[in-house]
């Protein structure tokens, strides 16, 4: 009966690929952003190389590269005061989202049984003070 | 096109905590506030168990819930999603009360995982640790979504390379 859990969440990532791959194609449609993910795909860059590099405002660019990140298509990292970018999605994170995503699931699970105790504790309460006295 | 529904639900208090403990193993931790004895009988009454083990937010419906929690006893959920009917079965292989159970999983063709609940009290909570032991590799990654998603990923990581690996 684990089964249950991997049936949801295979379910739960088939709506996250899909929700992931509309993000993906609306990041893929721009000329800018295709660009970054061209640069960063030779080296990673701070979002300060990349505005300089596209000749665009730092807001601008970070709009890009958060419309990239929320897509998957890139990450981020600040180290001080510099945020890096890298290309993103690789073979562990896919794991990782599928672990994340079974999190829920147990999540969801033991939050209800929370609710199963906490009831059953409660009744029990009362019976024992029946009981004793 | 806002693509952002892909809404992750609000954090719990008790998080529960899941681990690839190795090549077969996963294994999902949680502390539940309440006594060893009450927790057990959660899971082994099917009146109790059918409540919380289909939460309703994963949108499963439970249309059978039979459970006969002994040694050798089996037993066997049915679902309904998306208008077909999945049953999930097997059988208690051990039950220790207030302690510990194992059970197989003997819907699938193949030689499925054995799952083992242990139940460990402490200060009136009790952590619950439920550990997954597929017989191979493949079959783990099989369950869950490694196998079934990978093909669109794949793609997807296909497409991004080549425009970010056409310079190197």
């Amino acid at each position: 009966m684990h089964g249950v859990a991997s049936c949801v969440t295979l379910n739960r990532m088939v709506q996250y690929t899909q929700a992931r791959l509309d993000a993906s194609f609306t990041a893929l449609s721009d000329a800018t952003r295709r660009g970054v993910l061209e640069q960063l795909g030779r080296s990673d860059a701070s979002i300060t190389d990349l505005a300089e590099k596209f000749d665009m405002s730092l807001t601008g660019m970070k709009k890009h590269v958060g419309i990239l990140e929320r897509a998957g298509l890139v990450t981020t990292e600040k180290v001080g005061r510099v945020r890096t970018c890298k290309l993103g999605m690789h073979r562990f994170e896919k794991e990782a989202a599928w672990l994340e995503r079974y999190q829920q699931v147990w999540n969801a699970r033991f939050d209800e049984l929370d609710r199963v105790v906490e009831e059953l504790k409660r009744k029990e309460k009362i019976d024992g003070h029946k009981r004793r006295r | 096109m806002d693509t952002r529904g892909d809404a992750e639900p609000t954090p719990t208090k008790n998080r529960s905590t899941v681990e690839r403990k190795s090549e077969r193993e996963l294994v999902v931790k949680r502390t539940i506030e309440g006594p060893a004895r009450i927790v057990f009988e959660a899971f082994a009454r099917p009146e109790l168990f059918r409540r919380w083990w289909v939460p309703k937010s994963i949108g499963l419906t439970l249309l059978s819930c039979e459970l006969d929690v002994r040694v050798g006893g089996t037993y066997r959920l049915v679902f309904s999603h998306e208008g077909s009917e999945m049953a999930f079965f097997g059988r208690y292989i051990d039950v220790i009360p207030n302690s510990r159970l194992v059970w197989t999983n003997d819907e699938g063709d193949d030689e499925g995982a054995v799952t083992t609940v242990s139940f460990e009290e402490m200060d009136g909570k009790t952590l619950v640790v439920i550990h997954d032991l597929y017989p191979s590799k493949e079959a783990l990654e099989a369950s869950g979504s490694m196998g079934a998603m990978d093909e669109t990923l794949d793609q997807l990581d296909e497409l991004v390379g080549t425009l970010g690996g056409s310079a190197s």
